[in-house]
């Protein structure tokens, strides 16, 4: 009947968590307690074996430190050093457990928010926040850690990750390119064709979707009705449904795609289910659109507490290892920090550089113009900025 | 020498460029087992492999983008485009990824892309397969564009922008397809001239005509008959539409004193604006009269019977070498600022 709409209000809808989905992976409960899941436990042999503590203290320690990162960060753009941070909050055991399953060789395509992953793949911490302090546009050099810089257009990293993971198949290598995405992005375009090629080519690449349940504002039940990762499955592509906020879960997950990829299995899906702790970035206010009621409900299943919980029952939650993963965040975040303050800023000229990669007539003749322009007022013993800004309104 | 087809000399300059560089690969709809809708890409899957030609899903984003993947890879794609109209859902991964890579990564991602792009009309072909997008490229800092008007400079350009380390749009102008022309297939690359150079045609004393890709053949035409009226009209076939070769056509302006630029697409915002104003700016004293633009009309393209309404002609154009020498019989009195 008109005006009688059943179906709910996506805001609603949102609300209704799938965790008891009997597909939704799971390897550590939200107590801590590891669950066998035969599937996947093949893959975390490390993790159960002899060595496991190790594996567990690192995953931690990854875990720890990159929230501390974020918190720097976010406490950098307040103190205004950075214009703006896309926190990661939340998202920590999502990026860890996938990041550390990947090999050197492997490559990876990123939004702008998995800076968590390019602590992973060893990005030099000095550098890690030039983009958010407006001192270039790219933090990294992709070849140096083999990945692509942030991605700010949603989704359009997936087409090259795909393409990146075609040549990886003309070589007859067995890396695998790595697409990281979110629930808005699925909505893009880009990503639906993307999945269109990698099954077309069979190309060893694997979607990691952080289905953190908001895109800025929107929530996740807004960009689809199914589970994301049944959209795959449309596409013909693998696709498991993992908890995000479970490290063990993902890093199990992550490694058997990458196994499937390497042995010329085609692409994968992993939909990892986590949630955005904090703002979209730090010029959003979350308080006008999600319930303060919700982000309670997360923060017990916060994904460092959990897998604490777990190391605690092991008995492996020791005053050292918290010692020492204190100390290495203490460390990092000072390096990050000092790296903000420190950075060089970029020269006037600085902005014609790089556009091609071979000389362009028409750009240069501009330059020149400007280069004369600038010289001007270093004549008179004033700079262009002085002049710019400099009472003449 | 050889005498060849524009087609055909695209072809053979393709073959030329995979032959020399193993890491040169194309990509597009119909381009493999068919050999493109064009038969322009005829015979290299067969010859190359379905690796270095690959048939692609029907989705122009995801042929440029997963190009952009294959350049991070260190391959050099050579996209087709199959018309004109169908460049647009690839848009933002050309202007946002492919234009930008390079500047955003401050010079370490390159992105030597080829992106070919059958373009204008005069084919009685239906909406959407006749359209001259260029100026939404030319607008668009880190991309060159290209256009060629004759098999020889098909045959070397296209290897020219496949070798260039930006990337490059090739557009090429399928009504001239068909036809034939002498091609030096052993032109040493090094040798000739550069990519961003345009190329004085005929040499004239009266009026500078510019013109690129299909309208070129047709200011040839335009420079005999003005010629048999006794105005003496020096062709410039741009070549390279973004850099323009501003120099040359400066030169030749400075000469003559009287500018008129043809193109295909829509006057607003047109290729032709912009070097109206830019000669304007450089060489204004020189000018004897306003610089003149034949255009098509700020419409969408037409359908086929009235095409030839809308493409700039022998005729039209002759209309403008008469306004730009200010002759009676022009309709320069509906181009003034009464309206």
């Amino acid at each position: 009947m008109l005006g009688e709409d059943s179906t709910p209000h996506p805001q609603e809808r949102s609300r209704r968590e799938q965790s008891e989905d009997p597909e939704f992976l799971q390897l550590l409960d939200p107590s801590g307690q590891r669950v066998a899941r035969p599937e996947l436990d093949r893959w975390l042999a490390d993790v159960d074996g002899e060595g496991g503590a190790r594996v567990l203290a690192g995953l931690y320690e990854d875990m720890v430190v990159i929230r501390r990162i974020d918190m720097e960060a976010t406490a950098l753009q307040r103190q205004g050093e950075l214009a703006l941070w896309p926190p990661l909050l939340g998202q920590e055991a999502a990026q860890i457990g996938s990041g550390r399953a990947l090999r050197q060789d492997d490559f990876v395509f990123s939004s702008y928010r998995e800076n968590g992953v390019a602590y992973c793949r060893g990005v030099n911490l000095n550098e890690i926040l030039r983009v958010w302090r407006g001192n270039a546009s790219s933090g990294w050099d992709p070849f140096e850690i083999n990945m692509a810089t942030p991605q700010i257009i949603i989704g359009a990293q997936t087409l090259h990750s795909v393409g990146y993971a075609m040549g990886i198949q003309f070589d007859g290598a067995d890396s695998v390119a790595l697409a990281y995405f979110g629930d808005g992005a699925t909505s893009e375009g880009d990503v639906s064709e993307s999945m269109v090629f990698a099954a077309s080519y069979q190309a060893p690449v694997l979607f990691f979707c952080q289905n953190n349940h908001w895109a800025i504002s929107e929530p996740v039940t807004l960009q689809t009705h199914i589970t994301l990762a049944e959209r795959a499955g449309g596409f013909g592509i693998p696709h498991v449904r993992v908890d995000g906020n479970d490290v063990l879960a993902v890093l199990a997950a992550t490694r058997e795609a990458l196994d499937r990829a390497r042995q010329g299995g085609g692409p994968s899906f992993i939909e990892a289910v986590t949630y955005r702790m904090g703002p979209h970035t730090t010029a959003d206010d979350p308080t006008r659109y999600r319930d303060a009621n919700e982000l309670e409900d997360w923060a017990a299943k916060d994904p460092i507490l959990r897998l604490e919980k777990h190391l605690e029952s092991r008995g492996l939650l020791t005053q050292e290892l918290r010692e020492r993963v204190a100390a290495k965040s203490d460390e990092v975040a000072g390096v990050v920090r000092n790296g903000v303050i420190t950075m060089p800023e970029p020269e006037a000229m600085d902005v014609f550089k790089h556009v091609y990669a071979t000389p362009n007539s028409w750009l240069s003749r501009q330059e020149d113009h400007y280069r004369r322009y600038l010289a001007q007022f270093e004549h008179h013993g004033a700079s262009a900025a002085g002049h710019v800004s400099g009472g003449q309104h | 020498m050889a005498t060849m087809t524009f087609a055909r000399a695209i072809n053979a300059g393709l073959r030329k460029a995979m032959e020399n560089d193993p890491k040169v690969v194309l990509m597009g709809e119909d381009i493999g087992t068919l050999g493109g809708v064009f038969r322009i890409t005829d015979g290299l899957q067969k010859d190359f492999g379905q690796h270095r030609v690959l048939d692609t899903p029907l989705a122009e984003a995801g042929i440029i983008g997963t190009a952009i993947g294959l350049s991070y890879r260190g391959y050099r794609p050579v996209c087709e485009i199959q018309f004109d109209g169908f460049i647009y859902p690839a848009f933002d991964q050309i202007v946002s990824q492919v234009a930008k890579l390079h500047y955003r990564t401050q010079g370490l991602v390159k992105v030597p892309l080829t992106i070919r792009v059958p373009f204008g009309g005069g084919i009685g072909s239906p909406e959407h397969h006749s359209e001259s997008p260029e100026a939404y490229f030319t607008h668009t800092s880190g991309l060159r564009v290209i256009s060629v008007s004759n098999p020889q400079d098909a045959y070397t350009m296209i290897q020219q922008a496949i070798a260039c380390d930006d990337p490059v749009l090739y557009f090429e102008p399928k009504r001239r397809y068909h036809d034939k022309g002498e091609v030096d297939e052993g032109l040493d690359l090094s040798a000739a001239p550069s990519m961003e150079s345009a190329r004085v045609l005929t040499q004239g004393s009266d009026v500078t005509l510019v013109a690129y890709g299909p309208l070129v053949k047709t200011a040839l035409d335009v420079a005999v008959a003005a010629g048999d009226e006794g105005i003496s009209v020096e062709v410039i076939d741009l070549r390279s539409l973004s850099p323009v070769d501003y120099p040359v056509v400066e030169a030749s302006v400075r000469k003559t004193g009287r500018l008129v630029i043809a193109h295909e697409a829509g006057q607003n915002g047109g290729l032709g604006a912009e070097i109206a104003a830019s000669l304007t700016e450089r060489c204004f004293n020189y000018l004897e009269h306003a610089p003149v633009r034949v255009t098509g009309f700020d419409i969408p393209y037409p359908y086929s019977k009235l095409e030839m309404h809308h493409l700039p002609d022998l005729d039209r154009i002759l209309d403008g070498v008469d306004r730009a020498m200010d002759r009676p019989n022009s309709l320069s009195s509906l181009d003034g600022a009464d309206d």
